[in-house]
């Protein structure tokens, strides 16, 4: 480099060091630079982390949930003995109810397994699941005639046989957990010899309600519920939103009463969602009297919870519509009401419903609120109306991560996947409308 | 008849008066006079008379008929009954409800009066509100109706009743506001009546399940909120030292030095952080972050408590990552490219023009959203619910158990309580407590973030 | 004349005047600017000598803010943006493989059309070239520094007293003056100055014009200019660019009495603007 020396630009600076500026700005460089790399290597590293915890997460969460989608059963013949279970072809569906399957499946395995003493007997029927009865009550209801038939079919096993069939065998044996005994586990060596005992796809996981037993529990009624609880959210939160994002945006009065609305629904977007659950304790159960646990409780909750979020979105959408637009309406003698329902709430629409979809995945994994209104009660049946009691998704994790079994760990995480894959189809239909809505203008 | 059938006949009757509202409207044009406005505006009139009114009529009834008719049955309880705890008295009301729906077999027969009286009212009130809702109805069907003239102002009229349904609509979000203050202040001062609220607000032991039974309901000192406090604030303070930098960092990485490329997957990346629920963070922090916190410390030779204030901080920390990364990036995307310019002028390097010029002109905007972001970690509950414990420790180490104010709300409430016990009072006014908290940063930091956007507009 | 004539007249162009000078601070040879596939400055070549204060004019959109950020290298904040050809202070490519723009920008520093003091001090406004470079050793040589610039830009007198105050409450001429005195802190060489007084009234536009007459004494300097009399007034140069093309290079005299391309004197007499 040419230091520019004995020409006119002799700094009036160098006095002191002796250097000139030049000199001084090239000695700092080294220094300056690796600050720079530093701090770049700390905004990537930053960035890094949270995509780290995003996999993480993701990752932990589906190696431990994946499993739950799939259930241990023993592939068994059995005979429905007409007899023993006091039926015939034409016992109606209550005789079949009161039927004792569970005695007809115990007389089954101890004739077939030859246990010794009663303590072996108590042990081998611990292996299987307490539902094995119900499995073939529900296919007698469907077919009474098949009394008296032998019939073959997937028997459920307990959730620790289910378990240790799906992570522990390969283990050593020292290694295997001490659920099972020796014994146990030699009854269970001789059915995979038999290769009778296999997995299959978990469908009571989608069909049955919460039950005690990890095998029999399932999410069709926390996903019911959910759906309720969300269609009355929808319902009540999307017309009101809409109309007080109008009203404030197009035809409010600029006065202090406005402004204060204003600001009270932009720090009611940022209360703490457990305060609505105290409120919906205190006005909606012990004032109006809405009976606890249901979905209409909890939609009307969430309603209030999520109001904020789509009024600020719609105003958004709707200050996003070019003022040509209104001009020209106005331009042909349309009153103010014309104006926005024919022409400015059409074209914020899409806008609308990106806000209402993302307030709805918001009401989605919401838990805290619901908790407080009885919607963490232990609810078997599938709720057929919002005016029975359920309990919804989130609520149903936050349940069944409670629980000390490892099988509704298992399917804590199975759950935890249904709920996110729920939300990545909302906020996926979210993006897309979105994309549209930017292509236009 | 039942709420939802009700509901349908009047949606039918409300078409109905739509299309005879314009079909009269059409039948008065046709014969040659002016009308005021068009048929449609007329109908819309006609629907809006004729369905609103009852519609209200019928959701103020519902949501007031089981309060008066509870009022009622009590009165009918014997005396012995009606001086016993709410509690009781509840469900003695349930009871009856459920003998009134069986119809049956009674086991109590000093329930008798109060169940008649039901199975009486039930009939009655079914009978008065729906004669009512149909009568008003029809009412305003028919006065609307004689009124289609040619010098009605139908478009202004409906209009107007358009623009009030609107108002009320947007009264919704004020009126949550004010039914969440007064379910909180009532309940609160319920408490403060049997607890002092100085006791309360200093005190240090918290121990509610104490003062439930009733030879110590007296007892003070049982709900000392400090160590609440305390807890709240320790994993609060946790999740801010994670969030804060690494939002921080991430927000300006992402706005300044990324590609394009970068930013196009990262920044969803985050967003998706942001989108999870959190009661899955709450598992992710119960089952794996605090299971390996405690092998961790246990290789080092640390006690660790298995429900650490560490893991559930951790975990909140990056659940706020995304909130902090994208509040920042607006903020510093407000920030004029002229003042970075003017740094790049003279010579300054990135990281010079960031850390001394953007972030300096931006620090009202991010000390608005870091205050934003506090008020969601004191307000989050479900991680705190899952992985932190309910030990109401007083202590400042991340690597014991701590309890906060939101797990107790959670945990005074959760299952079957009475409404009038201290004990659930308590929830209230620490709800009290949690409200005003989060209310007066967000205010604070709403007003701090929205002048700063007015100083760069 | 409209565009299509114009550019007719463009396509077999060479720089009129005298482009080139003996006594070179920055030689620029062959510069193309693109704006992603937009082209907006085509083969300019020109010379800018020490302490010579250059315009550039020309219609807006026709690329002179361009070329002038293409001195100093402030172009390359704009992700979009190429540069080709040669750009030479002191005889070295500043476009090279290793030049590092920090540097280059303390020697090249530069004026913006609107005053944009940092929201902070006025003190630390102008101490903050000087900081960030190391160029004073302790804290008297820094007030020194401050106190030097601020007089060099006429800012001293109306700030002595509330050198702490904030810069963003000065008015707008003065705000300008403290980010020149800002640009003549860090001791450059050469200083870019794009349409400094755009923002400003006429008294705060006549001390800028001032300002810059007296620096140049000490310093090179190249200013963009909307107003033909401000180049008159200020510049000994003047160069035209139209629509991404380098016209005419002459004295400024010349340029605003005549002017030897057609496109100039169409442009001096207000034709097109």
């Amino acid at each position: 480099m040419t230091k520019p020396t004995a020409n006119t630009m002799t700094n009036n600076f160098e006095k002191n060091s002796g250097l000139t500026t030049r000199d001084k700005v090239e000695k700092s460089l080294a220094r300056r630079r690796a600050k720079e790399t530093r701090f770049r290597l700390y905004g990537m590293a930053s960035v890094l982390f949270g995509v780290l915890c995003l996999i993480a997460l993701f990752t932990d969460i589906a190696s431990k949930g994946t499993a739950a989608f799939k259930q241990t059963s023993l592939t068994t013949s059995i005979t429905l003995d007409g007899d023993y279970l006091n039926l015939t072809k034409d016992s109606t569906v209550d005789e079949i109810r009161f039927a004792n399957f569970d005695g007809l499946i115990k007389r089954h395995f101890a004739k077939e397994m030859k246990p010794k003493s009663r303590s072996d007997k108590r042990e081998l029927f611990k292996l299987l699941s307490s539902g094995a009865g119900w499995q073939i009550q529900e296919m007698l209801i469907a077919d009474p005639t098949l009394v008296n038939s032998s019939i073959t079919f997937e028997l459920l096993m307990d959730d620790d046989v289910d378990q240790w069939f799906k992570h522990d065998r390969q283990l050593s044996t020292a290694e295997t957990n001490d659920r099972l005994s020796d014994k146990q586990l030699n009854w269970l060596s001789q059915w995979i010899e038999q290769d009778r005992l296999d997995t299959h796809f978990n469908t009571l996981f989608f069909t049955n309600g919460d039950s005690r037993e990890p095998e029999l529990a399932g999410i069709h009624g926390a996903i019911k519920g959910t759906l309720l609880t969300l269609m009355v959210t929808l319902i009540l939160s999307f017309p009101i939103g809409i109309a007080a994002a109008i009203y404030l945006e197009e035809f409010a009065p600029r006065n202090k009463l406005t402004e204060i609305v204003e600001i009270n629904i932009n720090n009611l977007a940022a209360v703490p969602s457990i305060i609505f659950g105290l409120l919906g304790m205190a006005i909606f159960i012990n004032i109006f009297g809405v009976s606890r646990s249901t979905p209409l409780l909890g939609g009307l909750v969430l309603t209030l919870m999520t109001l904020p979020t789509i009024i600020i979105s719609a105003r958004a959408a709707i200050k996003s519509v070019p003022p040509s637009i209104r001009e020209a309406a106005y331009g042909l003698g349309a009153s103010k009401n014309q104006v926005v329902f024919h022409h400015v709430l059409p074209l914020a629409m899409p806008g609308m419903l990106t806000g209402t979809i993302i307030g709805m995945a918001q009401a989605l994994g919401e838990t805290a609120p619901l908790l407080m209104i009885g919607m963490v009660a232990f609810v078997v049946d599938v709720p057929g109306f919002i005016n029975d009691p359920s309990t919804v998704l989130p609520v149903q994790i936050f349940l069944w991560s409670d629980s000390p079994e490892r099988a509704f760990l298992e399917r804590t995480s199975g759950a935890i996947l249904v709920l996110l894959s729920f939300l990545i189809v909302m906020n996926t239909t979210a993006v897309i409308l979105r994309r549209r809505l930017e292509r236009r203008w | 008849m039942n709420f939802s059938s009700l509901l349908i006949i009047v949606l039918i009757v409300l078409a109905g008066a739509y299309f005879l509202g314009r079909n009269r409207a059409r039948a008065i044009s046709h014969q040659g006079m002016r009308m005021h406005s068009l048929p449609n505006q007329y109908g819309t009139l006609m629907a809006l008379w004729t369905g609103v009114p009852a519609l209200i009529l019928l959701v103020a009834w519902q949501l007031l008929e089981t309060p008066i008719i509870n009022h009622l049955l009590i009165a009918k309880l014997p005396a012995a009954m009606q001086a016993a705890e709410p509690a009781i008295i509840e469900l003695t009301i349930s009871k009856v409800y459920n003998l009134a729906a069986s119809a049956g077999i009674n086991a109590d027969p000093s329930l008798t009066p109060a169940v008649e009286h039901l199975i009486a009212l039930n009939e009655r009130t079914l009978l008065l509100n729906s004669g009512m809702a149909l009568s008003l109805c029809l009412i305003c069907l028919v006065v609307t109706y004689k009124r289609i003239s040619p010098n009605l102002r139908a478009r202004v009229e409906m209009e107007k009743i358009v623009n009030a349904l609107l108002l009320a609509s947007s009264g919704v979000a004020v009126l949550t506001t004010i039914g969440i203050l007064a379910s909180v202040l009532l309940e609160a001062w319920m408490f403060f009546q049997i607890v002092n609220p100085l006791d309360f607000l200093f005190g240090t032991s918290w121990s509610p399940q104490v003062a439930l039974r009733a030879d110590q309901a007296g007892s003070s000192g049982s709900f000392g909120a400090v160590p609440l406090f305390a807890g709240t604030v320790l994993i609060s303070l946790i999740a801010m030292i994670i969030a804060v930098p690494i939002g921080l960092m991430s927000a300006i990485y992402l706005s300044e030095y990324a590609s394009s490329n970068v930013r196009k997957y990262a920044k969803p990346a985050l967003e998706v952080l942001a989108g999870i629920p959190t009661v899955v963070y709450g598992f992710f922090a119960a089952l794996t972050v605090a299971p390996l916190i405690r092998t961790l410390g246990a290789d080092l030779g640390l006690d660790v408590s298995s429900e650490s204030a560490l893991a559930a901080g951790l975990v909140m920390g990056i659940m706020i990552i995304p909130f902090v990364s994208s509040l920042s990036d607006d903020v510093i995307n407000a920030v004029p490219q002229s003042l970075r310019d003017g740094s790049f002028g003279l010579g300054a390097t990135k990281n010079e023009t960031i850390r001394q010029v953007v972030i300096p002109a931006a620090l009202p905007g991010i000390v608005g959203a870091i205050m934003l972001a506090v008020s969601r970690a004191i307000g989050e509950t479900m991680i705190v619910a899952m992985a932190a414990g309910l030990a109401a420790n007083l202590t400042a180490n991340p690597l014991d158990s701590v309890t906060t104010v939101t797990v107790q709300i959670v945990t005074l409430l959760v299952g079957d309580q009475e409404f009038d016990s201290p004990k659930t009072l308590a929830a209230f006014a620490l709800g009290l407590v949690l409200f005003l908290t989060t209310l007066i940063l967000n205010f604070v930091a709403l007003k701090i973030v929205q002048k700063y956007r007015e100083q760069y507009d | 004349m409209n565009d299509t004539n114009s550019m007719k007249l463009i396509e077999n162009h060479k720089t009129t005047g005298e482009p080139f000078s003996k006594d070179v601070k920055i030689s620029a040879r062959n510069v193309d600017v693109f704006y992603g596939e937009k082209q907006a400055i085509y083969d300019a070549s020109l010379d800018i000598g020490k302490n010579e204060v250059i315009a550039l004019i020309g219609p807006s959109g026709c690329g002179k803010s361009t070329f002038l950020r293409t001195l100093n290298r402030m172009n390359d904040t704009i992700d979009i943006c190429r540069v080709k050809g040669d750009i030479l202070l002191d005889n070295e490519n500043i476009y090279g493989a290793h030049v590092d723009t920090v540097p280059l920008r303390a020697r090249v520093g530069m004026v913006f059309q609107k005053p944009n003091p940092f929201p902070k001090s006025i003190y630390d406004n102008v101490a903050y070239g000087p900081r960030i470079h190391g160029l004073a050793q302790s804290r008297v040589e820094l007030d020194e520094i401050v106190e030097k610039s601020l007089k060099r830009a006429g800012l001293w007198n109306e700030v002595k007293d509330r050198l702490h105050a904030p810069g963003t409450g000065l008015s707008g001429g003065q705000q300008q003056r403290l980010c020149i005195a800002r640009t003549i802190a860090v001791d450059p060489e050469v200083i870019l100055m794009d349409e400094p007084c755009s923002a400003l009234d006429p008294i705060a536009t006549a001390k800028i014009e001032e300002l810059i007459d007296e620096l140049r004494e000490k310093y090179t300097i190249a200013i963009v200019t909307h107003s033909m009399q401000q180049a008159a007034r200020v510049s000994q140069r003047t160069a035209y660019f139209h629509l991404g093309q380098l016209v005419e290079v002459n004295p400024t005299e010349k340029v605003f009495t005549k002017p030897e391309h057609k496109l100039t004197e169409a442009y001096i007499t207000g034709r097109f603007g």
